[in-house]
């Protein structure tokens, strides 16, 4: 015990006296957590749109004031021609086209319907496909109110209309930071758990200290507990750091119990830091621990139901998301924050991260030998 | 009962998808309270070694006892009792020189305090700097904070892997001084090192070249291997000096030793006044040629030259 603890003050003492390792690990993720969530948004605003009437009439001019004030677009201009107008997309002035023909409104009155026509930039296939949803959407809008103009209300309405009135659930503004800050939270303590304690311990074996260790009679067991605990108590501080900063930034007040978080986080944090203590059996130098990292950190992020819906990927990719702790913790800090989820349902959550966590750290500590 | 005994050891490596022998088939004993050299070039085999006997790798084949433990069932036991300096300096650089000591006294279950008188000759030159970081230490006190961490537990058996390689004169000077001391202690020291000229000052040599020692004696005897008149021979054209020694009749081996040549002889009838004549005869000026007594390195390259053979 007196060994375990005199090895966990020598690796505090070097963590505080390290001002690189401080700065990673309070400084970025505040950062990160400010920055990250403002910026990076799947709304699709600013769609620039160029319009070609060739009918000058009331009419069109309502349809383009209707879609000017629907917030999401930009008119960059009217063109004379439907090729001028292409010519703008060209040049990336415009990402789409909306061409009112002539007689837009003569044949709307008389013949009771008229054709539009959208050309769409499709580069950027998301921003193609939602901007010109909400331009449909738009145009239809238009189009009910104008029927509702002429048609005089029968007393009945003689076909039946169904209606859908839709309501948003725990996340009732749909605010996409909301969604985000649990998120990065959770890639953030990743980072922390498995990959500081990894270079860590490949740094002893860099400067060859873990030999000098080696020949003392430290039990394996202590060697690595004074690894891991350290990490572990970072972690929970970082969470901490987050949870705080998205409480008064994002104004993000977990729905449900703070303490299941950190109930979760610190059977997680176990898992990642057997990751982390597992990289470093198998590598030599801090470059490769490094290099290693960077590639689970990819599979992390874009595999974990960060950006994209986990359930939405092919069956193929949500077997491999299954092996991503990132997925599981992102989850639960979504349903516990959003959701108000309780013990009961994180549970086969943490259960599966029990799992990681024994796994990993029996893996690990069965391939760091005192010797070879 | 011996501090070590080796056991035919053998250790090979793979390197490049090709086997090298790090270690072949070596044995010896080691007396309590000896201080034994091991002696040989970059790459003999030395750390390697040093690895197997402070069990941090393991042999392929052979028997290691550390103070009548094995050194792989009984690995435990041994690194209680022994002290291990790395060819590297390896402590926290990141840490103070107290600290240091003080982390190493603690994973041994023991004190600065209670071992103090052990350490106090080396240790007392650089406490002045004990609130210092290792790694901005100099050289020669990074190996003093090392020897100090080493000894802190005070180890019956102390193994130090290159000690003074990179280090001034007067430090390893310093240095051989101090173990000289930690001897008198009744510690067994096994020490490393590249500079034949060390050899003396331990009580027993190994010679060791590709993995196998050349020969285990004493100082003295190990030069008394040296059985040829050598001498030590200069000139103004050192080169065409090489040139016409080869081809000098009696000639054993001739190599270069700091500013002369060292000539070994076939026969002991050559007289000096033969080589005199016979280089005088090939233009040479500025001629110096003196018998010399054999040194370490002079019987080491001699044995080297032998097992090529």
């Amino acid at each position: 015990m007196k060994t375990l603890r005199f090895l966990l003050e020598k690796e505090f003492r070097q963590i505080f006296r390290d001002p690189a390792i401080l700065r990673m690990m309070f400084i970025m993720p505040v950062i990160q957590l400010v920055v990250l969530p403002m910026a990076a948004n799947y709304e699709v605003k600013n769609v620039k749109l160029s319009v070609v009437d060739h009918d000058h009439s009331s009419y069109s001019r309502n349809l383009v004031n209707k879609i000017k004030s629907s917030g999401y677009f930009i008119l960059t201009g009217y063109s004379s021609s439907f090729d001028a107008a292409l010519k703008q997309v060209e040049v990336d002035q415009a990402d789409i086209v909306l061409e009112i023909p002539a007689d837009f409104e003569k044949t709307i009155v008389r013949e009771n319907k008229a054709g539009l026509f959208l050309a769409v930039n499709a580069i950027n296939g998301v921003k193609a496909g939602i901007g010109s949803q909400y331009l449909n959407t738009i145009i239809r809008d238009y189009n009910q109110e104008i029927r509702l103009q002429w048609i005089q209300m029968p007393r009945f309405n003689n076909e039946p209309r169904i209606q859908t009135t839709s309501s948003n659930w725990f996340n009732v503004h749909m605010n996409y930071q909301k969604f985000m800050v649990p998120g990065i939270l959770v890639i953030l303590l990743t980072m922390v758990g498995a990959f500081l304690t990894s270079l860590n311990i490949v740094k002893e074996k860099e400067i060859g200290t873990i030999e000098q260790i080696n020949v003392t009679p430290v039990r394996k067991v202590h060697f690595i507990l004074g690894k891991l605990i350290p990490f572990w108590i970072m972690g929970q501080i970082i969470l901490t750091i987050g949870l705080t900063i998205g409480r008064l930034v994002y104004g993000i007040i977990p729905e449900g119990n703070i303490g299941l978080i950190y109930l979760f986080s610190s059977v997680y944090l176990l898992a990642v830091l057997g990751l982390g203590l597992l990289v470093s059996t198998f590598v030599q130098t801090q470059q490769q621990a490094m290099l290693i990292s960077f590639f689970f950190m990819m599979i992390f992020i874009l595999m974990g139901g960060l950006y994209t819906s986990i359930d939405s990927m092919p069956a193929w990719a949500q077997m491999i998301t299954r092996f991503n702790p990132v997925s599981y913790f992102i989850d639960v800090m979504r349903m516990v924050v959003l959701k108000g989820s309780r013990l009961k349902d994180i549970l086969p959550h943490m259960g599966i991260m029990a799992i990681f966590a024994l796994v990993l750290n029996s893996w690990a500590v069965f391939s760091y030998k005192k010797r070879s | 009962m011996p501090s070590v005994v080796v056991e035919n050891i053998s250790k090979s490596f793979t390197a490049e998808k090709k086997k090298v022998l790090a270690l072949g088939d070596i044995s010896f004993d080691v007396a309590k309270g000896a201080l034994f050299g091991v002696i040989g070039p970059d790459g003999a085999g030395k750390t390697t070694l040093f690895r197997i006997l402070t069990t941090l790798i393991l042999a392929d084949k052979g028997k290691v006892e550390i103070d009548g433990f094995d050194v792989v069932k009984e690995y435990k036991d041994i690194r209680k009792r022994i002290g291990y300096m790395p060819g590297k300096f390896s402590l926290y650089q990141d840490l103070t020189v107290e600290e240091n000591l003080e982390f190493f006294a603690t994973i041994f279950n023991t004190t600065i305090k209670e071992n103090y008188s052990l350490i106090k000759e080396i240790y007392q030159q650089i406490e002045p700097f004990k609130d210092r970081r290792a790694g901005k230490l100099s050289g020669g006190m990074k190996q003093k904070l090392a020897l100090s961490c080493a000894l802190i537990h005070r180890p019956s058996i102390l193994f130090l892997d290159e000690p003074t390689t990179g280090v001034d004169a007067v430090s390893r000077k310093e240095f051989w001084h101090m173990l000289k001391q930690l001897q008198k202690e009744g510690i067994t020291i096994l020490v490393s090192t590249p500079y034949m000229d060390e050899a003396a000052l331990c009580d027993t040599v190994a010679l060791i070249q590709n993995g196998k020692f050349l020969s285990i004696d004493t100082p003295e005897g190990t030069v008394s291997l040296f059985k040829k008149p050598l001498w030590a021979v200069k000139s103004d054209n050192m080169y065409k000096l090489q040139q016409d020694l080869k081809q000098f009749e009696g000639m054993a081996s001739i190599y270069p030793f700091g500013e002369y040549y060292h000539l070994s002889l076939n026969r002991d009838s050559i007289l000096q006044e033969d080589i005199s004549a016979y280089l005088t005869s090939k233009v040479h000026q500025g001629l110096e040629i003196n018998p010399i007594k054999a040194g370490i390195e002079d019987v080491f390259m001699e044995l080297m030259k032998s097992t090529d053979d």
